[in-house]
């Protein structure tokens, strides 16, 4: 286990780097820099602010700062938003996002694990057929096409639900969450009914049958164990997922999350605030990546890698 | 060796016909496609011609599936919108499978230092928020339909890397596999003749489940404004203005949703059947 | 397990039926203005956008303020002011009780001071020609000349300012409103960094410091700015409003939905859609108001076949715009057939563009290209935007029927667009332009030769010094006069097609009272209160 995790981080660190490096080069070779606006910026003008932000050194200057400061944790100043360091707005988004998508993933497992051990406990009846058709709905049907449905039938319709907002009025963080879960309520649906399926057939649950143990005690203590195991594995790429379906969802709802803000620093040229968000979110990746293997190492001791 | 190959696949066929849901969705697909390839003669009207004082009407005789904003045909779009949300879909797939499975294929069947090495790259490629990179992309270089299908496939194939490596190594180890190196059969033979075969369903199955992935991936770039360039509207950027007018005109909606959600749905449930038939252990 | 679901559902019911912000806003004067993106930042002399103008409106006051009722500025932190007789002196009287949020007095130095730090060439503003009227403000400005003292503005003690122009530029009250001309805390803005620090804390919450009618309360990033009202304002008594809240929502539909559910007063825009179907159902809450704007395409004059101006008026004549703002734009715009919207401050450009495909053939025929034959493929370039897209299509439609020219439409995102404008990459390309202070030298200064807003490449010295001949003009109508030769000019030369007047379209809750609509969209809040 420890080994494990060693291991991991160990791989982690070069791919920070490369991530932090790809991204700089990236961002920089793009047309269109961060202070050009409508109103024509005169040359005096666009040389004083390259100074102010050091964009006159040569490029390689500008990428050992950059590196150099990033290692101990400083992102520099955000190009848009003067006054504001990267860190601080990142430090302000980020637990908004963690919210969002840790009650999409509680929703998800919730309403998942529940559909997928009935599915599999009652196959091939209604209680299989129609939670799993709905379960694909959940898989097709996009992010920004629910929510605005959401909205319009609770928010606007019968007026039960806020229709945007986070932390401004009761009830607000209801429909982004269940929004953001659908699609992971499906999967988690879906694996949990196949890890069932496989783990009821096995031997020493037929045993714990035989034994004359109740079904519910067979199914919840014995063989959910194939049930949750799928699904953890599925965890650690469910987060990167969330990632990207945290941009809709935000943008939807007016959740002032790290996800808008990234969208916005590509679109504003705030090449700090990309970099800084960049190498964050690669570094959540990599992090739940590991949580979730762990996880499966603990529950499944044969699946070592 | 012939003879296991052969009832191999129509084993699996058989099983596939009996899956009333996979052959339904397979129909329905292959009809799709149809549609698609022959839009430009089925169309009643052109896709991007605008009839601008007639706005958005509902369904007519005239406009079967109605118009949008800009008095455009929904119907011929919808037709046009299969085009291209299928070919970035099969495209974006493509790419993504040429390379998942020839690094998978060569991890696999060397081995070894090679396959370390080859996995630890999918390990850390598996670190990057590809999400991030793609709509960095976009943004910077503008929506180059070429570089969309590019984008995506470079998402899509570490799956596909990882799953036909395991297959590889699976079947490498198989009796009939040691036999015939055995017999001093040799290496490429050993591969076309015995491996691929038997590798080609597993692809299948997951070139087809990830098609849909793929078309999501792109619907979810238009709704941020970064899929493919207008006047060709995909799928999902039907649905984008569609959503942006669903109160005033639902048809704008509901046709566009209605389709892309069917072809998600039919490529789910064959390749799901797909999946059963070639391996009925896999049970979902 | 059973009753499960329908706690579940009772849970939700009772937690979303509350009492709406417009509803609770009304009882405790606090406002909800949604305010379109996240404001850059609150330092008058570093932003540059509107949802900034909106905050500083609130939150700072300069020398004069806008009319609510249109007209000319009425006084601000400027009790009164008088002007020389050759029109290049103001004397300006700053109200003894202007103070700052702080209690401190705002004086003619604060005033002096702020001028020379927005001029500072270090501080990089991207607004200081706002100040180039002032004497010898561009030759600080451009490190001409470094020493202060030589530029027009001057304390002549702590409550009276004495600005000197350039020129008898009758249009310079007008700019005063602009918060590039603001004054800003002297002491406030040291404590905190130096004179040309742009990344300086001291418009922080806990820090800012300004004198207008609200002061800063709080600002959650990308969620709410939250403003109180300013007891030590000097026109206190008459600010009805305690609070305004400013949402920063930059999706059109959900700050729709946001209004239509109660939690917002005013909206930053209607969304394109929605637009023609409220104005056909008389929707109260619509209003669309003329505004100092103009929507309009540059010509690159540099391109070869573009260099004639016959062509270019063939293709200012073959679109028809009455068409694009009835069945494209559908928002109220109205067409435009000069480069200043008409009615400016009383200003009426005499110019027309006619809709005439024959003359606009024949037009074309002359410059070499019957038909459209031997006529290179024409780009329109223009950010990503369906609005702008949708004109785009039509205009393309419209050439190729007309005039038989084959069109591509080139979209970009907004920095690349910007971009390649700057640097000439273009051939036809969507602009827009939103005067910054109601008077038509805001529109008419922009194509002078080697100004950097012009990107078209059409340098005319006769326009130029029409303009300047305009400026030494102190009688009100004979200036208008000459402006009015230079824009024929302009349009007879055809640089930039224009296409339609700006309006701000917006929804308007019925408890807002004392909100005027005006061509700047500027709204000071002591006019404005709430009322059912």
């Amino acid at each position: 286990m420890l080994q494990l995790i060693i291991k991991r981080l160990l791989v982690a660190v070069p791919v920070l780097i490369v991530v932090a490096s790809l991204t700089f080069f990236l961002v920089r070779l793009a047309p269109g820099g961060p202070f050009d606006s409508e109103k024509a910026v005169s040359p005096q003008v666009l040389k004083n602010l390259n100074e102010v932000y050091n964009l006159n050194a040569p490029l390689y200057e500008q990428y050992f700062d950059y590196m150099a400061n990033a290692l101990t944790g400083d992102f520099g100043p955000s190009f848009r938003y003067p006054g504001r360091s990267v860190s601080e707005m990142i430090l302000t988004g980020l637990p908004v996002t963690f919210e969002l998508a840790f009650y999409a993933i509680l929703f998800a497992t919730f309403l998942g694990l529940i559909a997928g051990i009935v599915a599999a406990v009652k196959k091939n009846t209604v209680l299989d057929y129609i939670p799993m058709a709905i379960a694909m709905l959940g898989i097709c049907m996009p992010t920004f096409l629910l929510g605005p449905l959401l909205v319009l039938i609770f928010g606007l319709n019968l007026e039960i639900m806020p229709v945007s907002g986070w932390d401004t009025l009761p009830g607000d963080k209801v429909l982004p969450a269940i929004t953001l879960g659908a699609a992971y309520a499906a999967y988690i649906a879906r694996l949990s009914r196949g890890g069932m399926l496989e783990t009821l057939n096995q031997d020493y649950v037929r045993t714990a049958r035989a034994k004359g143990l109740s079904e519910f005690k067979v199914v919840m203590v014995h063989a959910i164990r194939g049930g949750l195991i799928p699904v953890l594995a599925f965890l650690g790429p469910a987060i990167a997922g969330l990632i990207g379906g945290s941009f809709v969802v935000e943008t939807i709802f007016q959740i002032p999350g790290l996800g808008r803000f990234y969208v916005e620093a590509a679109f504003n040229r705030d090449y700090t605030m990309i970099l800084g968000t960049t190498i964050f979110f690669s570094a959540l990746i990599i992090f739940f990546n590991l949580l979730s293997d762990i996880a499966v190492a603990i529950f499944n001791p044969q699946a070592r890698s | 060796m012939e003879q296991k190959s052969q009832s191999l696949w129509s084993d699996a066929f058989d099983r596939l016909k009996k899956n009333k849901l996979a052959v339904i969705s397979g129909f329905i697909l292959i009809a799709l496609i149809v549609l698609a390839i022959f839009a430009p003669w089925i169309a009643p009207h052109s896709y991007s011609y605008q009839n601008l004082e007639l706005g958005a009407v509902g369904p007519s005789s005239t406009y079967w599936l109605g118009t949008d904003t800009l008095g455009r045909d929904q119907f011929s779009r919808i037709l046009y919108g299969a085009r291209v949300s299928l070919l970035v879909g099969f495209v974006a797939t493509a790419v993504a499978l040429v390379i998942g499975v020839s690094w998978g294929i060569v991890a696999g069947f060397f081995g070894g230092k090679i396959d370390s090495t080859m996995m630890r790259i999918v390990d850390i490629l598996y670190g990057l928020p590809f999400i991030i990179f793609i709509v960095l992309l976009m943004v910077i270089f503008g929506r180059n339909i070429w570089l969309l299908f590019l984008a995506i496939g470079a998402v899509e194939w570490l799956t596909m890397a990882r799953i036909v490596r395991g297959q590889v190594l699976t079947l490498k180890n198989q009796e009939f596999v040691l036999a015939a190196q055995a017999m001093g059969v040799r290496n490429l033979y050993l591969f076309f003749r015995h491996i691929l075969p038997n590798i080609l369903g597993t692809i299948a199955v997951y070139a087809t489940l990830t098609i849909p992935q793929v078309m999501l991936l792109e619907a979810f770039l238009s709704f941020l404004g970064l899929g493919v360039q207008p006047p060709m509207s995909s799928w999902g950027t039907l649905i984008r203005y569609g959503v942006e007018s669903m109160e005033e005109y639902p048809w704008m909606l509901i046709f566009p949703g209605l389709i892309f959600t069917i072809t998600l749905f039919c490529l789910n449930f064959f390749g799901d059947g797909l999946r059963d038939a070639i391996d009925p252990r896999s049970s979902d | 397990m059973k009753n499960l679901p329908i706690l579940a559902v009772l849970f939700l019911i009772s937690c979303g039926k509350s009492v709406s912000p417009v509803d609770s806003g009304l009882e405790n004067q606090v406002f909800h203005f949604g305010n379109g993106s996240e404001p850059q930042g609150l330092d008058p002399h570093v932003v540059t956008g509107v949802p900034e103008h909106h905050l500083l409106t609130s939150l700072c006051e300069g020398l004069v303020i806008t009319n609510p009722k249109g007209g000319p500025n009425l006084p601000g932190v400027a009790e009164s002011w008088s002007v020389s007789d050759d029109g290049l002196v103001y004397t300006f009287n700053l109200h003894p009780n202007a103070k700052w949020s702080n209690g401190e007095d705002v004086t003619a130095d604060d005033f002096v001071w702020s001028w020379m730090r927005i001029l500072t060439p270090a501080l990089g503003s991207q607004y200081p020609d706002m100040l180039y009227y002032v004497k010898n403000a561009a030759a600080y400005h451009t490190e001409e000349i470094n020493d202060f003292s030589m530029v027009g503005v001057k304390a002549a003690d702590a409550k009276t300012l004495v600005v000197t122009l350039e020129q008898p530029y009758s249009f310079f009250i007008k700019l005063l409103s602009h918060y590039s001309t603001y004054a800003v805390p002297k002491d406030t803005v040291l404590a905190h960094g130096t004179i040309d620090d742009r990344n300086g804390e001291w418009t922080r919450p806990g820090n800012f410091v300004c004198n207008g009618p609200m002061q800063l309360k709080s600002w959650e990033l990308n969620k709410k700015i939250v403003v109180e009202k300013n007891p030590f304002y000097w026109d206190a008594e008459k600010v009805q409003l305690n609070e305004m809240h400013f949402y920063p929502v930059s999706n059109e539909s959900t700050e729709d939905r946001m209004f239509r559910a109660g939690q917002l007063h005013v909206t930053n825009v209607v969304p394109q859609e929605k637009c023609p179907v409220y104005m056909r159902e008389n929707n109260p809450n619509l209003r669309i108001d003329p505004y100092v704007g103009t929507y309009f395409y540059r010509i690159n004059t540099q391109n070869p076949v573009l260099k004639d101006k016959r062509v270019r008026k063939a293709l200012a004549m073959s679109i028809n715009r009455k068409q694009i703002v009835e069945n494209v734009s559908q928002c109220g715009q109205k067409a435009a057939y000069s480069f200043t919207p008409p009615g400016i401050s009383g200003y009426e450009p005499d110019t027309s563009i006619p809709f005439s495909p024959e003359e606009a053939k024949e037009l074309l025929s002359d410059a070499g290209f019957a038909n459209g034959e031997g006529f290179p493929k024409l780009e329109i370039l223009f950010n990503t935007q369906e609005g702008h897209r949708k004109i785009a299509l039509a205009v393309q439609q419209m050439w190729q029927q007309y005039l038989g020219i084959e069109v591509e439409l080139v979209n970009t995102d907004w920095k690349v667009y910007l971009s390649r404008e700057m640097i000439g990459d273009f051939q036809i390309s969507r602009a827009g332009w939103i005067g910054d202070y109601e008077d038509p030298n805001t529109f008419l200064d922009l194509m002078r030769p080697n100004r950097g807003n012009n990107k078209t490449g059409w340098d005319n010295f006769e326009y130029d010094a029409l303009i300047e001949l305009a400026n030494a003009q102190q009688d009100v109508d004979k200036r208008y006069e000459i402006l009015n030769e230079a824009e024929q000019l302009l349009i007879d030369e055809m640089p930039i097609i224009p296409i339609y007047t700006y309006v701000r379209q917006y929804q308007l809750s019925s408890d807002v009272q004392g909100w005027d609509p005006n061509p700047t969209d500027t709204h000071h809040p002591k006019f404005v209160f709430l009322q059912r």
